[in-house]
């Protein structure tokens, strides 16, 4: 927290870079939110004739990473290289420029909910069929959480505080938080703060196949990820990364940056329930969009446009639901809600970047992205959802959601450049 | 990274054992064909670390199909101390 004699560092948003289902890129990523398009295929990577679920959102086409050689390239698990090109991008994107005296004052923070998973996969691989002398020496250090912050710094240069928040499907919403208490505290001026996620792999899709947690709608993969929709039933597991650059005002209106938004307010609360499931009343959730308002200054009358967390499961839509009418009362009716995991399946650590991601896209364009497959709206869902279609909107203020195994909840304020 | 090492144990006949060595240093090392040179230093020439050693000891130990102890693998410093020992191990 600020210490209270002293002004709060405000934080500003000045540049953003993703690699998502929907494209390898903000620009096409934007594009097929905003034209309700679906990033869930059939998976390609890996034989999945034998899974229940063999459909996921994959990353269409090659991932772009700058000057990194071909060698180093390909030792890198790919929740690394998805955040690198993440990085490259909204640093590129921001104008920033890095010199031995302001790296020092820059930071990195990219979560993960699992990390290299098809690293540490293949490394117990090598270990069963040769023994543990033909364990790969990167096993280590490219399956560990870190390395994406890690590897990121290294390339750029940033040498302030270097963090990976893990919180399964929090950790991008947490980073983001997290990173705005560390510039309002002092501690750095820039922080370079998301998520990364390369989980649809063999392990991961059977582990959350296993939990019953996915649908199984192999027939039309397109239509599986349908948060609020009746025939729900499950969420879809999809691969990405995204990265927005922090900053705090002063220093990005000094040098002349291009203001994308602000970060008005964050909370994090933890239900305290159970591994995987929300709670009936999902108190934890309302509570954490409260009080992230209320860092915020605001009330909830103020907010135009919510990105809910709605992964398409059974339970937590209608908790998430429950959770909003609560806590907006009787100004629910005029926050427009979507969950754009309908379109880029549930980027699990990464999902929380790249929604507050698109939500400064939706505040800077006044163009709300839809829920997609949302043809018979779940009455237990009741919201006034932005369903199919993108709708037009000049909204100021936006809340974006995430909540993640082990309870925890998030929710991040984001603001229109002029707010 | 596994993928790798296999596919280089595979179908390596009528190559001498210097050019095995060289293949495996330019697709672990990234080495150019240029610094093939008996003098190269793994780590002063080729920017290996010391991760990237450790693999290429091991990318051998598949491909010739013997182990390498660690006392040894510390005392190979470029490529020509790398194929002498192969050969003192292989026919000497």
């Amino acid at each position: 927290m600020p210490h209270p004699a002293r002004e709060r560092r405000r934080i500003v948003i000045t540049g953003l870079g993703c690699v998502t289902p929907l494209g390898v890129d903000v620009a096409s990523t934007w594009e097929g939110a905003v034209s309700g398009r679906s990033g869930v295929r059939p998976i390609e990577r890996f034989d999945a004739s034998e899974f229940s679920v063999r459909f996921a959102g994959q990353v269409p086409g090659e991932v772009r990473v700058d000057d990194i050689p071909s060698k180093e390239a390909r030792r890198l698990d790919r929740f690394i290289l998805l955040a690198v090109s993440a990085a490259q991008e909204a640093v590129r994107d921001a104008g920033l420029v890095v010199t031995p005296d302001t790296g020092e004052r820059m930071g990195v923070a990219i979560g993960t909910g699992i990390g290299g998973i098809q690293t540490l996969y293949e490394g117990y691989q090598s270990l069963l069929e040769g023994g543990p002398r033909r364990v790969s020496p990167f096993s280590i250090p490219m399956s560990i959480g870190n390395m994406a912050a890690g590897y990121v710094a290294i390339r750029l240069g940033l040498r302030g505080p270097n963090l990976c928040h893990v919180s399964a499907c929090t950790s991008g919403a947490h980073s983001i938080g997290e990173s705005a208490r560390l510039i309002e505290r002092g501690d750095a001026d820039v922080m370079l703060a998301g998520g990364s996620e390369a989980a649809a792999t063999q392990i991961g899709l059977a582990g959350f196949a296993a939990m019953r947690a996915l649908s199984t709608r192999n027939e039309s993969p397109e239509a599986a990820s349908r948060p609020f929709d009746r025939d729900r039933d499950g969420f879809v597991i999809g691969e990405g990364a995204a990265v927005l650059v922090l900053e705090e005002e002063g220093r990005a209106r000094a040098r002349g940056a291009k203001i994308r938004g602000h970060l008005l307010g964050y909370a994090t609360t933890c239900d305290a329930a159970h591994v995987a499931s929300p709670t009936e009343d999902a108190e934890g959730a309302q509570r954490c969009m409260r009080l992230a308002l209320a860092d915020a200054g605001l009330t909830p009358g103020e907010v135009d446009y919510l990105n809910a967390h709605a992964t398409s499961t059974p339970a937590g839509d209608p908790a998430e639901a429950r959770a909003i009418r609560a806590a907006f009362g009787p100004h629910v009716d005029r926050v427009a809600v979507s969950s754009t995991k309908s379109m880029t399946g549930h980027l699990l650590g990464a999902a929380g970047a790249v929604e507050a991601l698109l939500c400064i896209r939706a505040l800077e364009t006044g163009l709300l992205p839809p829920t997609i497959n949302l043809e018979q709206p779940d009455p237990e869902c009741a919201l006034d959802h932005v369903a199919n279609k993108a709708r037009q909107a000049r909204a100021r203020v936006a809340l974006s959601n995430s909540f993640g195994f082990g309870g925890s909840n998030a929710t991040l304020v984001l603001g229109r450049a002029d707010v | 990274m596994s993928d790798e090492i296999h596919a280089e144990a595979a179908g390596q006949a009528g190559m001498s054992l210097d050019e095995r060595v060289f293949q495996i240093i330019v697709q672990h090392l990234g080495a150019k064909p240029a610094q093939i040179v008996p003098d190269a230093s793994f780590i002063d020439d080729l920017g290996a670390d010391s991760l990237a050693i450790v693999q290429f000891v091991m990318a051998i130990e598949e491909a010739f199909d013997i182990e390498i102890p660690d006392a040894d693998a510390d005392q190979l410093q470029t490529i020509g101390d790398a194929v002498a020992y192969l050969q003192q191990r292989l026919e000497g």
